[in-house]
């Protein structure tokens, strides 16, 4: 360890007249960036455990009703539920490209990939729309209204408890409900982040706000990553 | 401090240095990503037994793995509390289903 005497002779809290991105507090650029993304990773890191607390629900009782979850996965619709992980992947590409973009000053470029970004995960919300409402017609909706004699009917042999079909059913509109709610934030922090584009205020030394959205993005793509198996393909023999 | 030093010599420069990962790379991951998904769509349907959930869940920490080092730069950033972090948060979610699981594998009633 040096001493950090000479910490205190430094101008730490002048204000950069040159860089008004910078804020005082911070050092330079890149002491300011790497806190910004720590920041994010944390939150990630939280998130890991919010989604990981519903996922050891899912796990629990997947094992403890597997038959019954088997029949609900197999009466979700898998072209449906592949097209948007297709859809999701291309969004990440989008946001990675876009985070490049802005580390190279191409500004024209950066908000053609962020308003892709845009059209991807509105893309992804329909389609998810459009399978809801497909459950919600074959009242798979977890509510008064619920039902699953149609997976008995159509499952015969199995041991199918329309109770446990039920668990699957909630498992399924929480996980992908709150997921959902993730991709409507991320329309969001990139609506903002593409205003921000438009309004030029990103360059090769300041794009810091594209950064850490991106990781956030990427985050909501490797919980649907989990998801698409966990929900869709539990028995599709 | 090693690290202020490094900072220091950082703010000389009017670009802070960052690793740009070529735009081929990027269409290479997602090109693999892509194919990965339809793979996984279709294994699910040929019979493996007990091994059919452990090959999706593979799949999937295969592609979520290459979106963490390329897309969310893991592999190119050179701080470790970055790492630290991801590694954590691994750990405990680790934690919280083994224990959970383990308790209710063991149960009679499990």
């Amino acid at each position: 360890m040096s001493d950090r005497a000479g910490v205190g002779e430094t101008p730490l809290a002048v204000e950069h007249v040159d860089r008004p991105e910078l804020r005082h507090h911070f050092a330079d650029v890149v002491q300011q960036r790497n806190a910004a993304s720590l920041g994010m990773w944390v939150f990630l890191a939280t998130e890991i455990m919010f989604f990981g607390g519903m996922f050891c629900g899912y796990l629990i009782y997947r094992r403890a009703y597997y038959p019954s979850f088997a029949a609900g996965s197999r009466s979700l619709n898998l072209v449906a539920g592949t097209l948007n992980t297709a859809v999701l992947i291309c969004s990440s590409l989008t946001v990675a490209t876009a985070v490049r973009a802005s580390q190279l000053g191409k500004r024209k470029q950066l908000i053609g990939l962020l308003f892709a970004t845009l059209f991807f995960g509105i893309v992804f919300l329909g389609i998810k729309g459009y399978e809801w409402h497909d459950e919600y017609v074959h009242h798979h909706v977890p509510t008064f209204y619920f039902s699953a004699q149609d997976l008995v009917h159509d499952n015969p042999n199995l041991n199918i408890d329309p109770q446990a079909t039920k668990i699957f059913y909630s498992l399924y509109f929480a996980l992908t409900g709150i997921h959902a709610a993730h991709m409507i934030v991320g329309i969001g922090i990139f609506t903002v982040i593409t205003i921000m584009a438009w309004k030029n205020k990103f360059s090769p030394e300041y794009h810091t706000p594209v950064e850490i959205a991106g990781l956030y993005w990427h985050f909501v793509d490797i919980v649907w990553i989990y998801l698409f198996p966990l929900l869709y393909l539990i028995d599709r023999r | 401090m090693a690290d202020h030093l490094a900072r220091a010599d950082h703010s000389d420069h009017s670009q802070p240095s960052e690793h740009v990962v070529s735009a081929g790379l990027y269409w290479l991951i997602w090109a693999i990503l892509i194919c990965a998904t339809f793979l996984t769509a279709w294994v699910a349907t040929v019979d493996l037994g007990i091994f059919n959930t452990v090959v999706a869940l593979l799949i999937a920490t295969c592609k979520a793995s290459i979106v963490v080092l390329f897309f969310m730069h893991v592999k190119y950033t050179s701080e470790k509390m970055t790492k630290a972090i991801l590694i954590s948060a691994i750990f405990w979610l680790f934690l919280l289903l083994f224990l959970s699981l383990s308790d209710y594998a063991t149960r009679a009633s499990g």
